[in-house]
């Protein structure tokens, strides 16, 4: 029974639980979710925005840079003849003044004739001579009125490229050429740098590099779609691709045509650094929500606990109030059946009475000469004598009985104490308590149930005679009017109560005396009828000290004429 | 000792039939009824019944009832409620229907005799009254 009950609080606990953590935490979750989606594509589409902005800016820089650079190789080639650039000193002066002008990015010069030999030469390195013709620079520039070749070695073994102007008087073919600084050229994109990680290069159409890997780059790195980093499509400025790296890190790749197709420029950053910042404030955010959840889901278990424990608390209260009903009930019940069987018996108690009587007046006139006389009479006088004991008995029990309602009256105190200490005198005789009574006979009456103080008098009356059964002892009880109430105690000099009890002793089913002797309700419900009437009662008492129970009840107040009702 | 003429109504007949055996012996003439109607038959019979002694439980017709009708029909006749603990109320609300005290059961014979002896005497009291009152009437009307 008391296990059922425990797991049904369980269950409504947990169901409560439940439902409070799906109804708040649902919504959190859908909202939290929808905002984190939005913010992920709003955040990814501004970032990607960016590098291609980036990257665009920087590829038309290069592609600038390499048409300003093709366009004064090809200014040299139209300003002058063949006969003056395959002159050395004039070809030595005019890079002299190209450097002056452009700072060192054009390395050397250089003039090649129709057979692919360097016929005039300006430059730190000895290339006069030097045959191209099979150089895959050359080869591919033939065709073409100017060309940019790709970063190779070379004969120099440093990292450089060509740009070649062919040219043709009528007379001769020669090609002009000129080296672009691979350093200068390098910085242009090495200044692309953003975040820790993102760096750009150049790549050729084979995927070879055309400026230096930066420092920090992994050369083992691979990039699983490596090879289809998408040919950039002409039409779109920027294509931007997500993939996955052979160190399992997702790499951002934007990238961008240049030199019309020929190279393109490639930017990459791993895809953790470029959302760095999203990342944070997701991490921030999912620490709130669990925080947030946490906390909520904490705060539901508490509450319904308290919950639980309050629910509890009232179940058990109103049960105990049906319990207390019943025994109310009980009592009443058995008030009435001896109210009943009083009535009943007073009817052939008043026979015998008589019937004795009649006994007696005959045997007055015509038994007197019998021997036996005196003693039929005694015993005449016995039967008469305690049917008007049983009289008394059944009087007493019918006037205690047959109030059991709770109208209020105007009660006198002494006369009502004085009562109940009659209906407990046998009881005490055979207690060997002694009684002592200080009743103020001029106290004003008080507005109350009479059978429901009766109840509560003899409840303390009896559980003082029983406390002192053993050893006897004296019952005082005191009744006076003052501060407008009414003060009765009713002290014991029994064995008190000891302090751990006191203040449990008004508690319903409290009891010390053994199972099946006292129901423990008597206090409670003498503490409850008191309340009721607006009065209270305390007690005093310590161990060896006896007890003293205080009852205070309101008196009228005096002059007002208003029936007061206390209904409950 | 006294001479009183009485009728007894109470259900219990054993408890009426002892009484009244101790009231004769008292020099009293005891009529004895068990209920309300032979009551009021025995009193339209006797009309020298000076006090009823009624109980007020009785099946059929309660005690009240009776106590009423005693009283409309037979104003002079004194009627002593007769009543168990427990109707102590009926007995007083009896009283101020016009009885003329209350004794309750069982009861001390000596404390019946005693009201029997005041009721009858009231009774007296009353006839006397009537008496004179007649009296006066007659003489007034002769003056």
């Amino acid at each position: 029974m008391q296990t059922e009950k425990r797991t049904s609080y369980d269950k409504l606990s947990r169901k409560i639980v439940l439902t409070v953590i799906a109804v708040s935490i649902a919504p959190l979750i859908l909202v939290g979710g929808l905002i984190f989606d939005q913010f992920r594509s709003i955040y990814r589409a501004k970032v990607y925005a960016h590098l291609a902005e980036v990257v665009d800016k920087h590829k038309d820089n290069v592609n600038n840079f390499l048409h300003e650079k093709q366009g004064e190789i090809q200014f040299l080639n139209r300003a002058f003849t063949y006969d003056q650039l395959s002159e050395p000193q004039f070809l030595e002066r005019t890079l002299k003044s190209m450097q002056q002008q452009y700072g060192r990015i054009f390395v050397d010069l250089g003039i090649i004739d129709k057979s692919g030999r360097q016929v005039a030469y300006a430059g730190p390195f000895d290339l006069l001579g030097a045959d191209y013709s099979n150089a895959d620079w050359y080869l591919n520039s033939r065709n073409k009125v100017s060309g940019i070749s790709d970063v190779f070695m070379g004969l120099r073994q440093s990292p450089h490229f060509i740009i070649a102007i062919n040219s043709d008087d009528g007379e001769r073919e020669w090609t002009l050429r000129a080296t672009i600084d691979f350093l200068a050229f390098t910085h242009l994109v090495e200044n692309i740098r953003i975040g820790k990680t993102g760096y750009a290069y150049i790549l050729n159409k084979n995927g070879i590099f055309q400026t230096r890997p930066p420092a920090n780059r992994d050369s083992n790195l691979m990039l699983t779609p490596y090879e289809t980093i998408s040919s950039p499509n002409l039409n779109e400025s920027v294509t931007i691709q997500l993939s996955e790296g052979s160190d399992n890190e997702k790499y951002i790749t934007v990238s961008s045509v240049l030199k019309d197709g020929d190279w393109k420029l490639v930017y990459q950053q791993n895809a953790n650094d470029a959302f760095s910042a999203m990342i944070r404030s997701e991490f921030f955010t999912l620490v709130i929500f669990l925080t947030g959840g946490l906390g909520i889901i904490v705060m539901v278990v508490y509450l319904s606990r308290k919950l639980i424990i309050r629910l509890r608390t009232i179940d058990e209260e109103s049960e105990m109030m049906n319990r207390q009903m019943v025994e109310t009930g009980k009592l009443a019940s058995i008030g009435e059946l001896a109210a009943g069987i009083a009535h009943e018996i007073n009817n052939p108690v008043a026979i015998m009475i008589e019937e004795a009587g009649w006994v007696s007046d005959l045997l007055e006139d015509e038994g007197r000469s019998m021997a036996c006389y005196p003693e039929i009479f005694r015993a005449l006088e016995q039967v008469r004598t305690q049917g008007g004991r049983c009289k008394n008995i059944t009087h007493k029990l019918l006037s205690f009985a047959r109030q059991t309602d709770s109208r209020i009256a105007e009660v006198s105190l002494p006369a009502l104490i004085e009562e109940v200490v009659e209906i407990s005198m046998q009881q005490a005789r055979y207690a060997r308590v002694e009684l002592s009574l200080d009743l103020d006979r001029n106290m004003p009456l008080v507005k109350a149930s009479i059978s429901e103080l009766q109840q509560v008098f003899l409840n303390l009356v009896n559980n003082a005679i029983q406390a002192m059964e053993s050893t006897g002892g004296k019952l005082m009880i005191s009744c006076y009017a003052g501060d407008e109430m009414a003060h009765i105690s009713i002290a014991d000099t029994g064995p008190g109560i000891p302090e751990a009890y006191l203040s449990r002793i008004f508690d319903p089913f409290f009891t010390t005396k053994p199972v099946g002797k006292g129901s423990g309700l008597g206090l409670s419900i003498c503490y409850g009828l008191i309340h009721r009437m607006d009065g209270d009662i305390e007690v005093e008492s310590g161990v060896g000290m006896g007890a003293r129970f205080n009852i205070r009840l309101p008196l009228p107040e005096t002059g007002s004429g208003q029936e007061q009702t206390k209904e409950d | 000792m006294i001479d009183a003429t009485i009728l007894f109504v109470d259900d219990e007949q054993a408890f009426v039939d002892a009484m009244s055996k101790r009231l004769e012996r008292r020099n009293m003439t005891v009529h004895k009824s068990f209920d309300g109607d032979t009551a009021l038959r025995l009193l339209s019979e006797n009309p020298g019944i000076e006090v009823v002694i009624l109980d007020v439980k009785m099946p059929v017709k309660d005690g009240l009832v009776v106590l009423r009708e005693i009283k409309r029909d037979y104003p002079k006749v004194e009627v002593i409620m007769l009543t168990g603990h427990a109707t102590v109320e009926s007995a007083i609300e009896g009283m101020q229907n016009g009885a003329f005290d209350y004794l309750m059961k069982p009861c001390s014979i000596d404390d019946l005799i005693e009201k029997i002896r005041a009721a009858v005497k009231l009774f007296h009291d009353h006839e006397e009254e009537e008496v004179k009152a007649r009296i006066d009437d007659i003489t007034h009307r002769i003056a």
